[in-house]
């Protein structure tokens, strides 16, 4: 039996376990018992991931539901096997949070059931051999997640109109895969992958089949436009539950991409690749501008997922165009460099939603606007969460620049010179480098308004000022996680063979002190002599300044400069807001924010201002361009709807005649 | 041998930056009329700062008396890294354009939450700013990486160097002279120099680099002038370096590495004049006009990306 199979077995036991502790433990241990079974589940889907992933085979027969459609079966390979990894460690980490976090509405019964199957849902979905074991996984998280997110209904009108979008989206995108998967299994004649890869459709049903489960995917995966229920579903979940819908279930649409088209449909014609590099580069781009100039924090939080997946999404479609125009070597690193931003956005979008929610916790607030401080109010919440942060904007030392520097040199070593050289390719990685870099950019301002505004400072409300520190429960679980992106990000060089390992990728060699090489582009990284080479740096500016603070040491006083001026109220640091504004302008033809400034004049002249009042609204274009017509229509429809079953017998028995006749019309024809 | 290189490398350039900034404010000085504080006034300034008493606010954190050693030390990583003198480089430590910039960036980063942590009106201000423009900066500086990767084939600085010094009728080649362009007026504003904004300024609303450390005094501001002054060294250097590629030593023999270190001295001063020359006759660029001065930046490293495709 190997690991992959203990795995395997393990997973639907502790499931089971942690959804009857849930159902059978008293309210008042009900968090404790049913969240560390959840962790439990957690990991032991990580061993299993473990095991895929060291290529040991393991196979788990869940017996046929329906006659006819041959067996369900678990089996995950490689590439499976990393995202179960990702899976189960975000599970793990959120479920031992949720231990301290999870009260009151979140920690019913019905919510703690839902978490396993959630959980477990996710791990289908990787771990499934066919496809219809892939869409039942599928389902189970959709329909656990949704739960989930009605958790807190009762208390906050906001959560039931973010339901009613998350399932909307969901099965959309769950309509989407069926029909696609629906032309491959067709084809192939057996729903296993293996049977589909054997036989792929070719042609106009290749394309049509391409087109829906691409749709499908993207949807999950929140990319732009079909992103809308992000920005709405994860702010209103509980933290324990946003951090795994946004760090583990989102990234799931990737693993579908990635299976799509590497596994199933790997010969494709151009338009497909360049199909994905729009969408991926729209959604990085616009995702992170909204993410700039939010300031709810969990928003703000969702906004940067799309980026995140929008990034990966253009690291899969350059793959593909690069594969397509023969340079594999490149192919390969940028292949590498989506699982690299998979399981780096994993590490710290986990981290960045359980702070934000370790923050609500102890100010009850979520608006930056209203935060500032938190630093030494809690600084155990406020080093993870700033660890995090400094990988989301992709800085050294952390997950997300290793990620980042692997996408760059894919995309900068394609070769578009010559005669022989692609087009596209010519046009695309230009285009490609600069979306990414400004992606970059607008990302590094985003998360250093997230710490400089929530962390530093002073308190912009009350409950700010009156903030603690959260319980061990909540703030451990979070430095393990921000402990996580920090050695991703020292040394990477095990993820990346593990990423080159799970796409089949050759060219990646570990070197020095865990460091990562990239022969194909002769390029080299490693943090830990980058490290080494900044502190022997250091040693010279320590010296000098523990010289000088011993002969001259730091003096506290009420006010160093102040320009000239007294710190009257705490409002008049910058906020969040304030703190995009130039960024709002810049792009304003983008963003389209509706503002209004009222001026109240004194009575007594017309030159003497009494109050002025700002308020600033953002709307998500995309949604106000393109939903809301949908939306009046089928309201519209609806209304003829009402319109027609207005409750009276006589209708109702005329209706039945009419569907009568046109039946009679329809068999005698 | 490579690491005594190196750190001759970043002591040379410790030592000349306050003299570049002395001898830019002196030129300055005496074009607009002025006699000018002299050369050396740098120099005396930072060691002055150095032995001074910081001040912390009531209620300031630690992030006060870090971040303006974070600056420095990425300042002095970035100088360690760029081929100021010899193309020389540790074998663990590639002089990868991307790991520069990003340790740049560090620094960058490390001023805008100093700005914050203040929790004055001109601290905020002067960081939002200051992201803005680096968050504009970077596609310039990626596209201009781009292209001057294109004909060797690697980002390491140390053989995109090699590759000019052999040939050096590729440096007046178009997707050059195009990606140099772009360059300078990126480091212009990464280092806050006009027109961008404006270092010698006294008026609170116009400043980007300076409201961040208006906070900071005596110690803490020593190092943040040393920090920054760096980065214009380290950023100057890279542009000097790859526009006149002569006298950068090709191995590490001490008579190669003295002559490379007058031959830089002579080149950072010259761009240094050029510099200040042109800022007397600059006026600052309104902040939101700036979006459009990097706009224009970034179309000329676009442009030679593209052309780096037609001229093989």
């Amino acid at each position: 039996m190997t690991l992959t199979d203990l795995g395997l077995l393990g997973q639907p036991l502790l499931a089971v376990l942690a959804f009857a502790a849930a159902v059978a433990v008293t309210d008042q241990r009900r968090s404790a018992v049913a969240g560390t079974l959840n962790a439990a589940l957690g990991l032991a889907i990580a061993l299993t991931g473990i095991g895929a992933l060291l290529g040991q085979p393991g196979t788990l027969t869940l017996g046929s539901p329906i006659p006819g459609i041959g067996l369900l079966s678990l089996a995950p390979d490689r590439l499976g096997g990393i995202f179960l990894i990702v899976v189960g460690l975000v599970g793990a980490l959120s479920a031992w949070f949720g231990v301290g976090y999870a009260h009151g509405a979140s920690a019913t019964r019905a919510a703690w059931a839902a978490y396993p199957i959630f959980v477990w849902g996710m791990a289908i979905v990787p771990g499934a051999g066919d496809a219809v074991t892939f869409l039942l996984g599928w389902e189970l998280m959709a329909l656990g997640s949704t739960v989930l997110l009605l958790s807190e209904h009762a208390s906050r009108p906001q959560v039931r109109s973010a339901v009613l979008w998350y399932a909307a989206m969901t099965h959309l995108s769950f309509v989407l895969l069926l029909a696609g998967f629906a032309v491959l299994v067709g084809h192939a004649g057996g729903a296993s992958w293996a049977a589909i890869a054997a036989q792929p459709p070719t042609g106009a049903s290749a394309s049509l089949a391409f087109a829906l489960l691409a749709g499908g995917f993207a949807t999950k995966a929140g990319l732009v436009p079909v992103h809308v229920w992000l920005p709405r579903a994860h702010p209103e979940a509980p933290s324990h539950v946003s951090a795994p819908m946004s760090a583990a279930m989102v990234k799931l649409g990737v693993y579908g991409l990635l299976l799509l088209c590497t596994r199933l449909l790997p010969e494709g014609p151009h338009w497909w690749g360049i199909g994905l590099l729009l969408l991926g580069g729209a959604s990085a781009v616009y995702g992170i501008l909204q993410a700039s100039v939010t300031s709810d924090l969990k928003r703000l939080l969702a906004y940067s997922t799309t980026e995140n997946l929008g990034l990966m999404v253009t690291g899969l479609a350059v793959a593909m165009l690069l594969r397509t125009a023969g340079q594999r070597a490149v192919a390969d690193v940028a292949l590498v460099a989506v699982i690299l931003l998979v399981v780096s956005h994993a590490a710290f979008k986990t981290v960045l939603f359980l702070g934000a929610g370790s923050i609500l916790h102890a100010t009850g607030e979520r608006d930056l606007d209203r935060l500032g401080g938190l630093a030494r109010l809690m600084p155990r919440t406020a080093t993870a969460t700033s660890i995090a942060a400094l990988a989301a904007a992709a800085l050294p030392i952390s997950s997300g620049f290793v990620a980042e520097w692997v996408l760059l040199q894919s995309l900068v070593h394609g070769d578009t010179r010559g005669p022989g050289a692609d087009r596209v390719i010519a046009i695309a990685l230009p285009i490609t480098v600069s979306l990414v870099a400004l992606t970059a950019g607008l990302a590094l301002l985003t998360f250093v308004k997230v710490v400089g505004i929530a962390f530093l400072a002073r308190a912009r409300s009350e409950s700010a000022g009156a903030a603690h520190e959260s319980p061990a429960t909540m703030t451990v679980p979070l430095l393990v996680g921000a402990g996580l992106v920090v050695a991703l990000g020292l040394v990477p060089g095990w993820v990346a063979s593990g990423a080159a390992y799970a796409v089949g990728a050759s060219g990646v060699e570990q070197v020095g002190l865990g460091g990562v090489a990239l022969p194909a582009v002769t390029a080299l990284l490693d943090p830990v002599a980058l490290v080494l080479m900044a502190v022997a740096l250091a040693v010279p500016v320590a010296v000098v300044t523990a010289r000088a603070a011993r002969r001259a040491p730091r003096r506290t006083v009420d006010l160093p400069w102040g320009c000239g001026g007294v710190r009257v109220d705490p409002m008049m640091q910058y906020t969040a807001t304030s703190y995009a504004e130039p960024l709002v302008r810049v792009f304003d033809d983008a963003l389209q924010p509706t503002r209004d400034l009222d001026v109240t004049h004194t009575t007594e002249s017309r030159y003497l201002v009494r109050a002025v009042a700002f308020r600033q609204r953002m709307v998500d274009q995309v949604e106000r361009g393109l939903y809301q017509p949908v939306l009046g229509v089928l309201e519209a429809v609806g209304d003829v709807g009402r319109r027609a079953q207005n409750g009276s017998i006589q209708r109702y028995l005329g209706f039945s005649f009419t569907a009568l006749v046109v039946v009679l019309l329809v068999v005698t024809w | 041998m490579t690491a005594l290189a190196l750190a001759w490398q970043v002591l040379v350039a410790v030592a000349l930056t306050p003299l570049l900034i002395g001898v830019m404010r002196q030129l300055r000085a005496r074009l607009e009329g002025r006699a000018g504080a002299g050369v050396g006034q740098p120099w005396r300034d930072a060691r002055k700062l150095l032995a001074k008493e910081p001040l912390a606010a009531d209620g300031a954190g630690p992030l006060m008396a870090a971040a303006p050693l974070v600056l420095v030390v990425s300042s002095l990583v970035s100088v360690a890294l760029v081929p100021l003198l010899g193309i020389a480089t540790l074998a663990w430590v590639p002089d990868d354009l991307f790991v520069v910039v990003s340790v740049l960036l560090v620094g960058t980063v490390a001023l805008a939450l100093l700005g914050l942590e203040s929790g004055t009106a001109f601290g905020g201000m002067g960081s939002s700013r200051h992201m803005m423009i680096a968050a504009l900066v970077e596609p310039t500086v990626l596209v201009a990486v781009y292209a001057l990767s294109v004909p060797v084939g690697t980002t390491a600085l140390s053989a995109i160097l090699q590759a000019r010094m052999t040939d050096p009728a590729t440096v007046v080649s178009p997707v050059s002279l195009l990606a140099l362009v772009a360059l300078t007026i990126v480091v212009l504003a990464e280092t806050g120099r006009l027109p961008v904004d404006n270092p010698a300024t006294h008026l609170e609303l116009t400043m980007v680099h300076e409201a961040m450390v208006l906070e900071s005094s005596g110690r803490d501001l020593g190092w943040l002038e040393l920090g920054s002054w760096l980065r214009l060294t380290a950023l100057l250097g890279l542009v000097v370096n790859l526009a006149l590629p002569w006298g950068v030593a090709a191995d590490l023999g001490v008579i190669a590495t003295l002559v490379a270190t007058v031959a830089f001295a002579a080149k950072l001063f010259l761009a240094g004049a050029i510099i200040a020359a042109a800022e007397v006759f600059l006026a600052k660029v309104r902040l939101f006009r700036v979006p459009e001065l990097l706009a224009g930046s970034f179309v000329l490293a676009f442009l030679s990306v593209t052309a780096s495709y037609l001229i093989v």
